[in-house]
């Protein structure tokens, strides 16, 4: 097992609007990010449960061509509310990095 | 016209760029300049007060040269979300240092303003008929939203900028903006197919934030074609590759694939990205399906409060191991002091108490998955906001007297259990995003004013009049 930002050469989140955040996991390869990608590690289901949502609120793509998958979910709090807590939501990522890959 | 050239000096007007790079742009004799000037990133109070995010000197500076370049090569200079949000004030700062920067120069030119803001009374009536549509996710929108709004800003499309240059202008300023709209426009004006001018402009509206080893914000250029385009960061020390240029079509996206537009989505389904060079890519296959329905996307900003914080930290590891317990109690105590203060009726839904705590889910809140802490220190930052500056203060008096003191039971006596390197800070009024919105219209002009006049010295007349 290899825990994914081992893997990654940039995990990042960002909004995506002040009421989405989205997240980029990019890969340096093709190879790198088939590996990725076939190991069946990087689902809905697996977001869903690193960030406590419902699978429903993940929506999952993945660019071949950028050797990255992208997901996007709902903010907790819109980009702003006085109980946001990361306005650029630069910061949300780090649940990611430890998903172990095969 | 065969090719159009478009030249992007940053990501953001304030930003900055190398003034060596832009020089090194002048030279591949680029047709059109565009600048991003705005963003929700900062947040809704630029929206709700009219602020600019970034200082004015560090505007002007970026303006002045984008300026004295695109008269130099006598084209169009245009702009977007000027002023951070695009509200009407946002975009007289702009015109206000653009005419400076002429006279400074002695720069003459025609100069179109683009407003972008809306009447309360418009939304007010689009909203009655059935024209307004929610997004996916949005919040409420009623006619009391409305009436709370500070300012709301329509996003334009290409539509009112090409109407823009159509009129004769040299330089454009236009309120709130898709960002791809302001490297768009030009191009499509020029007959450059929508797919080539829209992706295009995805990746120029960041300046060269596409670049494999992005430095500091600088320059890019593209070269629009009949099927494809071209992209490259004029500094030669930066590449853009196949991957990074495919990849800046996920940044601050929901959907990688597709891009809404007011007139149409911009399909990257099938894009295809080669290398030209070490540092240039080529970009061919997007599409561009154009809407039935053209839509003008809302953006408005709510008074939310008036705010003030406290920022301490606590080191005890007894107060750390009950931290949730021991700010439950500090919350009623609170509030038991509020109503010694205001009286009964003063309830705590006249105020939100917001707590952050670092070291623990600070940064993350409800989507923080780890629920054990293991740091020896919390910081922890108490928020108040309330319908007056003065309750605000006043209850963050009361959170720093009461949670310094606080006891535990572990500890008898009187402890001081926070430590706090100053007291209370002042915030002032803080805004919330309320519209996600689009308006249906059946004109792109419909939301939006143009005005468009001289700048600059006159140029001088071969006879005078007797």
């Amino acid at each position: 097992m290899t825990e994914l930002y081992r893997l990654a050469k940039l995990i990042r989140s960002k909004n995506a609007g002040p009421f989405e955040l989205t997240f980029d996991i990019m890969f340096e390869s093709q190879e790198i990010y088939q590996r990725v990608t076939d190991s069946g590690m990087i689902t809905e289901a697996v977001i869903a449960e690193k960030y406590n949502l419902q699978e429903k609120d993940v929506k999952l793509y993945f660019c071949a061509n950028a050797y990255a998958v992208k997901a996007t979910i709902p903010r907790p709090y819109t980009q702003g509310d006085p109980r946001c807590s990361d306005s650029h939501g630069g910061q949300q990522y780090a649940p990611l990095m430890s998903i172990d890959i095969p | 016209m065969q090719e159009v050239r478009v030249l992007s000096p940053t990501g953001a007007c304030g930003a900055g760029y190398l003034e060596a790079s832009f020089e090194k742009a002048l030279e591949l004799m680029p047709h059109v300049i565009g600048m991003d000037a705005g963003s929700t990133d900062p947040g809704p109070s630029y929206l709700g007060t009219g602020k600019t995010a970034f200082p004015l000197s560090a505007i002007k500076r970026d303006l002045r040269i984008a300026l004295k370049g695109a008269r130099k090569l006598n084209i169009p200079f245009i702009i977007g979300s000027a002023g951070t949000a695009g509200a009407d004030t946002q975009l007289d700062i702009f015109a206000k240092l653009i005419r400076e920067i002429a006279e400074e120069e002695e720069l003459s030119f025609k100069l179109a303003l683009l407003y972008t803001e809306q009447s309360k009374a418009y939304i007010v009536e689009k909203l009655r008929i059935g024209k307004i549509r929610a997004l996916d996710p949005a919040p409420l929108l009623d006619e009391d939203v409305i009436a709370r709004t500070e300012h709301i800003v329509g996003m334009m499309g290409a539509e009112p900028y090409i109407e823009a240059l159509q009129a004769g202008a040299d330089v454009i300023i236009g309120g709130r903006a898709s960002d791809t709209a302001i490297f768009a426009s030009f191009p499509l004006l020029q007959g450059i197919s929508p797919a080539v001018a829209w992706h295009a402009a995805k990746i120029l509206e960041c300046g060269a934030a596409a670049v494999v080893n992005r430095k500091t914000p600088d320059c890019m250029f593209a070269w629009l074609r009949q099927d494809h385009f071209l992209v490259q960061a004029p500094d030669p020390a930066l590449r853009c590759t196949p991957q990074s240029i495919a990849s800046h079509s996920l940044y601050e996206n929901a959907n990688p694939f597709r891009l809404v537009e007011c007139s149409g989505v911009l399909d990257l389904t099938h894009s295809t990205y080669e290398a030209v060079d070490d540092r240039t890519v080529m970009v061919s296959g997007s599409g561009f399906i154009e809407t039935d329905q053209y839509t003008v996307k809302l953006e408005g900003a709510e008074l939310v409060g008036y705010q003030s914080i406290l920022i301490g930290s606590i080191r005890d590891s007894l107060i750390i191991n009950q931290v949730d317990d021991w700010l439950d109690r500090l919350r009623s105590r609170i509030q038991v002091r509020c109503e010694m203060i205001y009286g009964d009726e003063f309830t705590s839904d006249e105020y939100l108490l917001h707590i952050r705590v670092y070291g623990k889910d600070g940064t993350m809140g409800p989507l923080e998955p780890e629920k054990m802490i293991t740091s020896h220190e919390l910081c922890i930052v108490f928020e108040v906001t309330a319908k007056t500056q003065e309750i605000a203060n006043t209850l963050a008096g009361i959170v720093r007297h009461q949670a310094l003191h606080l006891p535990i039971p572990e500890w008898s006596g009187l402890i001081t259990g926070i430590a706090c390197p100053y007291n209370q800070l002042e915030r002032g009024s803080v805004y919330r995003f309320n519209l996600n919105h689009v308006v249906e219209v059946d004109d792109p002009m419909e939301m939006f004013r143009l005005s468009v006049a001289d700048v600059g010295v006159s140029v001088p007349k071969k006879e005078y009049a007797a």
